[in-house]
């Protein structure tokens, strides 16, 4: 019966807001109760930063609090985050490391401040207890499924043990840890983001076979040599073949995994969690291309010169549109791939999601617009 | 009057060069300080609001039938009209400064999906939709263009003296004091033009989406300042009307026609008090105006000087120009319509500067200057006849 009460309150709870929200119009009481503590909100979800901690030389693990209709995660999914950097959000999505079998409401995301990020630089270097992100919801079908793998076998590399850390430790907390085999791969043994915990979860679970791989030598800065390859796979998980496999690293590992267990006909036993780069190639020069207007399906070529208002209307589309100058803004569209150049500024916009004024850009390349 | 003619064609484009120059070098500098002002404005205005209807409850344990100390009814009138004047003001910030600027897509580049232009709201009987086409398409493209622009005069004033004279006109110092005490309702109508459907430009049926949009908007406006918060102010006298045996519904009474009261005044003050900016943006004395052959191949240098002689600025303090949104820096909002405001104070020296250069009028004057030879032009020219006014230099 209880799921019938509380949903019965909930929609109580809906109907006062919505008598509520009448008194805040045009905003909404959420907007209000944001003035007192922006965990309340129900119109953007935020978390509160309540703690960080230094797993590695460049990797941080930072505690979050999330706000109402927060829902809780499966282990291995992840979730947006979203950043002001510069006055300008930017968000990324990240694997949540710790188990919802966590009891104080909080959850926790593990970043390692990789070379060029942005993003990453500033929620490793910048962000410190008492601030507040906004978060999406957790999502993802990288889980493990509530029928137990009886025999799973994990293949991570860097960052990428954050989701398995999340199944790990929600395995523990539930006792029902299976037979694991985990190889990891790290530059060095001090880069092993939570190294101590699976080292000690190794000594205390036999169950838990633990492969830690460096693939530099101190002092090394390239090594392509071991990284993952069929022969240690053979060595240390002879029966892989029949193992649900759960992999989670950088383009280059998967990339190799993926084909390994595609050639060996067991894909469908491998699982794989990714995080593509969001930027498109932004090309130096003037450059033609293809333009697909994303809403009606059309695709138009261009010669990068042309604004894509006009390459639209050129194809039969009549996209809403205002001043034709890039005043009003009434043309603004989303980029959803691609690359477009302001033709005032000759500025590139690249970063998906983009809000392009379509009568003064022009693709720059390929690009995909929602008009 | 009209475009200049003392300068080439070569220096107009040279002139639309700089001002290019002066918004790229600002719009790439925007970042965190920028987010910050606009985040603080918005949670000013947003405890403002708050605060000043919860001042406007609290001034009824001052109604004289509360018996408590210091009740009486001045300290009760006082209170209440301060709690008024924070809604007031809130409603003020959140039309000009926010609401105004953040549907401009001022913000957009923040990424922020609280804070964008096609999603925003405000508080103002004119839905944002039909605000952003009357204003952000039609009267910043065609800004002081006759036969363009709906702006020169709303259809109901005459502005200017290139604006033919017609009876209609002897009426409007009162329709000038009746558009300034409702503005938000004349702003609500703006897209519909009125004028246009009164001389049968226009049909009913071609506009009647439009008004589906305004009622459903305003009325939702009316029930949350002339209804509920009211109604809720009469619930809260209740408890305390029985404790004292007092006549409930007399004292629930009393109390909702009070707090409406206090409602309509905070609107009244926003309704004045943009309109009194408003108008002093491109109507005071040496003000441009352009006739369609004159912007014909308009190009972008073109445009810009256009925006400069057809906007005037108001002097006065940091607070002043937050209060009017920053379009007491009209010229330069004009200029670069989508540039966060709070970048204007900055730009304008640069602007003004660039104008003397050229040898280019720079309209701005004090808020007597700007709003009395506004005022005297549209009593002025409710008959016919009148000089076009020279541009200050």
């Amino acid at each position: 019966m209880q799921p019938q009460s509380q949903a019965a309150s909930r929609s109580l709870l809906s109907r006062f807001t919505a008598l509520t929200d009448a008194f805040a119009f045009p905003l909404r009481t959420s907007h209000y109760l944001e003035l007192v503590n922006p965990l309340w909100t129900t119109h953007a979800l935020q978390a509160k930063v309540v703690a960080v901690w230094d797993e590695t030389a460049d990797a941080r693990t930072i505690t979050l609090k999330p706000g109402r209709n927060w829902r809780s995660h499966r282990p291995g999914q992840h979730l947006r985050v979203g950043v002001p950097i510069g006055g300008m959000h930017y968000t990324r999505t990240y694997s949540i490391s710790s188990a919802p079998e966590r009891n104080d409401g909080c959850f926790t995301i593990t970043v390692k401040a990789i070379n060029g990020g942005r993003m990453s630089h500033h929620l490793v270097r910048n962000i410190k207890p008492g601030d507040f992100l906004p978060i999406g919801v957790p999502q993802g079908d990288f889980y493990l499924p509530d029928a137990n793998p009886v025999e799973p076998l994990f293949i991570t590399a860097g960052s990428g043990i954050t989701p398995i850390m999340s199944m790990l430790r929600s395995l523990v907390a539930q006792e029902r840890l299976p037979d694991i085999t985990h190889i990891h791969y790290a530059p060095h043994a001090y880069d092993v983001i939570f190294g101590q915990e699976l080292a000690a979860l190794a000594a205390k679970h036999p169950r838990y076979q633990l492969h830690l791989v460096y693939t530099r030598e101190p002092g090394e800065t390239t090594a392509e040599k071991r990284h993952f390859s069929a022969t240690t796979l053979d060595s240390v998980c002879p029966d892989w073949r029949t193992r649900d496999t759960y992999a989670c690293g950088p383009q280059g590992l998967l990339d190799a995994v993926e084909s390994h267990w595609r050639n060996a006909g067991v894909s469908r036993q491998l699982h794989t969690e990714r995080f593509r780069a969001q930027v498109a190639a932004a090309p130096s020069e003037i450059t033609s291309g293809t333009v697909l207007f994303a809403n009606s399906g059309v695709s138009a070529a261009s010669d990068g010169v042309v604004n894509l208002l006009r390459l639209a209307e050129d194809n039969g589309l009549n996209p809403p549109h205002g001043c034709r100058m890039g005043i009003c803004h009434g043309c603004d569209a989303k980029l959803k791939s691609g690359c477009v150049r302001d033709l005032r500024t000759n500025a590139l916009l690249n970063e998906v999601g983009a809000i392009v004024q379509i009568c003064v850009c022009a693709a720059a390349g390929d690009a995909e617009l929602e008009v | 009057m009209g475009m200049p003619t003392h300068l080439t064609n070569a220096e107009i484009e040279e002139f639309g060069r700089e001002m290019d120059a002066i918004r790229n070098e600002v719009m790439d500098s925007r970042g965190a300080a920028d987010r910050a002002y606009i985040l603080k404005i918005i949670r000013w205005q947003r405890s403002l609001a708050l605060g000043g209807r919860i001042v406007m409850f609290l001034s009824l344990l001052l109604l004289p039938a509360s018996t408590l100390p210091y009740a009486g009814w001045p300290q009760f009138v006082g209170v209440l009209a301060l709690g008024a004047a924070m809604l007031g003001i809130a409603k003020i910030l959140e039309n000009m400064e926010i609401g105004h600027n953040v549907m401009h897509a001022q913000w957009d580049w923040m990424r922020d999906p609280n804070i964008q232009s096609n999603t925003w709201e405000w508080d103002n009987v004119c839905p944002s939709d039909q605000w952003k086409h009357s204003h952000n398409v039609v009267h910043h493209t065609w800004t002081n263009v006759f036969g363009k622009d709906p702006d020169i005069g709303y259809g109901v004033l005459r502005v200017t003296p290139q604006q033919r004279w017609e009876p209609k006109y002897l009426i409007q110092p009162v329709t000038n004091f009746f558009l300034n005490i409702w503005f938000q309702w004349g702003v609500a109508v703006h897209d519909v033009e009125p004028d246009k459907l009164l001389s049968g430009e226009k049909s009913i049926g071609s506009v009647k989406h439009l008004l589906r949009g305004i009622a459903k908007k305003a009325a939702r406006q009316l029930l949350k300042d002339y209804a509920l918060w009211p109604a809720l102010g009469a619930a809260l006298t209740v408890p305390a009307a029985i404790a004292l045996q007092l006549d409930v519904a007399h004292i629930a009474l009393i109390t909702f026609l009070w707090i409406a009261g206090g409602n309509a005044i905070a609107n009244l003050m926003r309704n004045i008090w943009s309109n009194v900016i408003i108008f002093c943006g491109h109507f005071p004395s040496g003000v441009q105006h352009f006739t369609k052959a004159e912007v014909e191949g308009e190009t972008r240098a073109r445009w810009y000087v256009r925006q400069l002689l057809g906007s005037c600025n108001i002097g006065g303090g940091k607070l002043f120009h937050i209060l009017s949104g920053n379009l007491s820096h009209q010229i330069e909002h004009h200029l670069f319509p989508d540039m966060p405001s709070n970048r204007y104070p900055e730009v304008a020296p640069r602007v003004r500067a660039m104008a003397a250069r050229y040898r280019l009028p720079y309209n701005t004057g004090s808020l007597t200057r700007q709003f009395g030879t506004t005022t005297w032009t549209i009593w002025r020219l409710a008959f016919p006849g009148g000089r076009v006014q020279a541009s200050p230099a």
